[in-house]
């Protein structure tokens, strides 16, 4: 099998350091408001297996506003529906003339499959409980927006790891960039075994601990559709680990609060804390197209 | 078989050094077969008279055919996976004279009819097939099969293999009905109720990977549960298949020790004592398999428990399947992987060359230890009068196993392109070669 195209983005972990503080450079250039041509005559496949709102919406707009073509296809209304296997949907895309795939997968790894098959880029908008790149890049766009650098800082992530893709990108990546990473939630949603995931990360279990000192916050929703078999309380979990002004103030008094979306205000975060001054919750959505520009540019060689 | 006209009436296996565990021989024999028996067994240069064939088994181990108590072989109903002719072509290939069969196929073996058809020479076996039937209808976990008709029609032990016996009841059930009829009650083991979705082993790399994770207890439980049911029945056998975990071998520990009458035995397969969970790498469905590769530390568990004596054989549970079954998303892939003609290799390798367990024990492994697990009279040992199934192998050749050239209608192995040391070069079933090394 083949390696996956040059300009692909499947992982943090398939990311050196220079294509890292490339691509976050990139973004910082990028004005979706005054956006440049650069994908003019390009064809972007948006091959969507999951539901989204945030991503499918900030990757296309991302794709049209640099001139490139868009094509979306979901698993309803396709022949995915009919049986189609994803390998055999990805050459036909391919055939198709795609210039480049965004793919969204509910199995993990789904977006590496495809790519190793492909020699187009193949851009993974989050597979699975696996790892969703482009977040973990716009989430670190968005720290260095508020902070001046990221070495030293200390972020906590609190709440549903276990399943989530965002923080395993999350976790690989601000370690990287030189963040301390705290993680923090019952053993059901935070195992053990989640610290061996990359350097400088460490668990607790008491959200105090986990604020403390922290610059960061990044607030994670429990995903209970994926929960298969395990057992949590939402009552005991928000006494716990639920994020309000009172504990806020346990962080730094400049630390933001980070969180990918969707949220369900009054369970892991309360109303005050989604609207109050420490949230940059909008403004994560609003990096996610910058962000995405970049790694579409790069992904056609445009950058 | 029995029948087969091109069959020579002896067979003299002359200059070869003979391991037979069961019969404490480890020394140089020559070996004569007549009339699919063995017919004499004497050191070098002994056997007077002639012979109408003679394999030259200088500088070659003779041991005793090879018994599988662990494959698929896909019939009836899934013949593009696999059939009883590529999958025991595949066996010859990889020196067991001997296959027991899983009935987890299409329809499930869970009669007497299919499993006297599995046995009937049309299907085109090469080497013995021993039907295992399903324990339950449909190894759906609700109601007995009719395990006296079922042995009556051949049948070496019941399982519902893929599925495991959850219900306390059932289990308790076929284990004394089992009793009864001195017919061994085969477990995979796992809590299906607590591994939904789960496609690798709970760990660091399943986590890493995003994949929902079987934990070590979801086996362990079970064989728990199971090795204390056994000890209340007196004369039961239980055997618990493809164990993977070091929980799991502490219970079959615990159901060997103690002044019980039932008979726990167990096997592992080659996979699980060569790789671990972090082998899948980045969702090799090559690697997926059920129970899934486990820990370092559960393989290292297991590699004292093969070297101990703990575990009683080794098996491979070949399971093939077709390329669109495994070139899909990991999640969705099928479980399982072929395993038939690298199993001695493996254990030559890996178990007698890096972890120096004796030669003896390994022949023990595939021999006189499955032998004893499932009662195969007549086989297992190359004593005089004995059926004629032999494996004569090469402990020193290398070679490179090369998936393309499998026997076997599938290709779904982790193993392609491993260097190993250790080959089969010829396997007699009956006292007539089925398979020769080119």
């Amino acid at each position: 099998m083949n390696k996956p195209a040059r300009g692909s983005l499947l992982s943090i972990e398939h990311l050196d350091d220079k294509e890292i503080v490339g691509l976050l450079k990139l973004a910082r250039r990028m004005n979706p408001l005054k956006p440049r041509p650069l994908l003019r005559n390009k064809r972007i496949a948006l091959l969507f297996y999951e539901a989204s709102t945030r991503t499918r919406s900030s990757f296309e707009i991302a794709a049209k506003s640099m001139g490139a073509m868009t094509t979306l296809v979901t698993s309803s209304g396709s022949s995915i529906e009919k049986g189609e296997s994803l390998l055999d949907t990805g050459y036909t895309l391919r055939a198709v003339g795609a210039d480049a795939i965004v793919i969204r997968h509910p199995a993990a790894g789904a977006p590496l499959m495809i790519a190793k098959r492909l020699d187009i880029p193949v851009i993974n908008a989050g597979d699975g409980m696996h790892a969703h790149p482009s977040q973990a890049l716009l989430d670190a766009f968005t720290i260095l927006k508020h902070k001046k650098s990221f070495k030293g800082l200390q972020v906590a992530i609190i709440g549903d790891i276990y399943h989530s893709r965002v923080a395993r990108s999350a976790c690989h990546l601000l370690s990287r960039l030189g963040m301390k990473v705290i993680l923090c939630g019952p053993p059901e949603l935070v195992p053990e075994f989640a610290v061996s995931l990359a350097p400088r990360l460490r668990i607790t279990r008491h959200i105090e601990e986990a604020l403390r000192g922290s610059d960061v916050i990044m607030l994670l929703r429990v995903q209970q559709e994926r929960l298969a078999g395990k057992k949590i309380h939402l009552q005991d979990y928000m006494a716990r680990y639920q994020m309000t002004m009172a504990r806020l103030k346990l962080a730094k008094r400049d630390a933001i609060v980070m969180h990918p979306g969707p949220i369900i205000r009054g369970l892991e975060l309360t109303s005050e804390v989604v609207d109050g001054p420490q949230s940059v919750i909008v403004d994560e959505v609003h990096n996610g197209v910058p962000t995405r520009m970049a790694i579409l540019a790069r992904a056609l060689g445009k950058a | 078989m029995a029948n087969d006209k091109s069959k020579p009436a002896s067979l003299l296996i002359k200059g070869g050094h003979l391991i037979d565990p069961a019969a404490k021989i480890n020394a140089p024999m020559d070996i004569l077969l007549r009339d699919g028996r063995v017919a004499e067994v004497e050191p070098p240069n002994k056997i007077r008279g002639g012979a109408d064939e003679r394999f030259d088994a200088r500088g070659l181990i003779v041991a005793p055919g090879f018994i599988d108590l662990h494959v698929h072989l896909r019939e009836p109903g899934q013949n593009y996976k696999e059939t009883v002719a590529t999958g025991t072509a595949a066996a010859a290939a990889g020196g067991f004279t001997s296959v027991c069969t899983m009935p987890n196929t299409a329809p499930v073996v869970d009669s007497a009819d299919w499993v006297a058809w599995l046995r009937h020479p049309e299907r085109g076996g090469v080497v013995n097939v021993f039907p295992i039937a399903a324990a339950t209808r449909s190894s759906r976990g609700a109601a007995l099969t009719d395990f006296i008709a079922l042995q009556r029609a051949g049948a070496v032990a019941v399982t519902d293999d893929g599925k495991p016996i959850l219900e306390d009841d059932i289990m308790r059930a076929a284990l004394k009905l089992g009793a009864e009829l001195n017919l061994p009650v085969v477990q995979h083991a796992e809590d299906t109720r607590v591994t939904e979705g789960c496609s690798m082993h709970e760990g660091p790399t399943s986590f890493r990977l995003g994949l929902r994770g079987m934990t070590a207890a979801a086996e362990a439980s079970i064989v728990e549960r199971d090795v204390n049911l056994a000890q209340q029945i007196r004369e039961s056998r239980l055997h618990v298949a493809h164990l993977s975990t070091s929980d799991a071998l502490k219970a079959v520990r615990r159901g060997k020790r103690g002044n019980h009458h039932a008979r726990v035995t167990c096997e592992v397969t080659p996979h699980h004592f060569t790789l671990i969970d972090e082998n899948v790498g980045e969702y090799d469905t090559n690697f997926k398999m059920n129970p899934p590769l486990r820990s370092a530390t559960d393989r290292e568990a297991i590699l004292v428990a093969l070297a101990d004596g703990t575990i009683d054989a080794i098996a491979t549970d070949h399971a093939p399947h077709a390329t669109h079954e495994k070139e899909v998303e990991f999640e969705r892939a099928a479980f399982g992987v072929i395993g038939l003609e690298t199993a001695l290799a493996i254990a030559i390798t890996k178990l007698h060359r890096e972890q120096k367990i004796p030669l003896t024990r390994i022949v023990e492994l595939f021999t006189a230890g499955p032998a004893r697990v499932f009662d195969f009279p007549g086989r297992g040992s190359l004593a005089r009068g004995n059926f004629a199934d032999v494996t004569i192998f090469d402990p020193k050749k290398r070679w490179t196993f090369e998936t393309a050239k499998s026997r076997s209608l599938s290709h779904n192995t982790p193993f392609e392109g491993w260097q190993f040391t250790g080959k089969v070069v010829a396997t007699i079933v009956g006292g007539k070669i089925v398979y020769r090394a080119d």
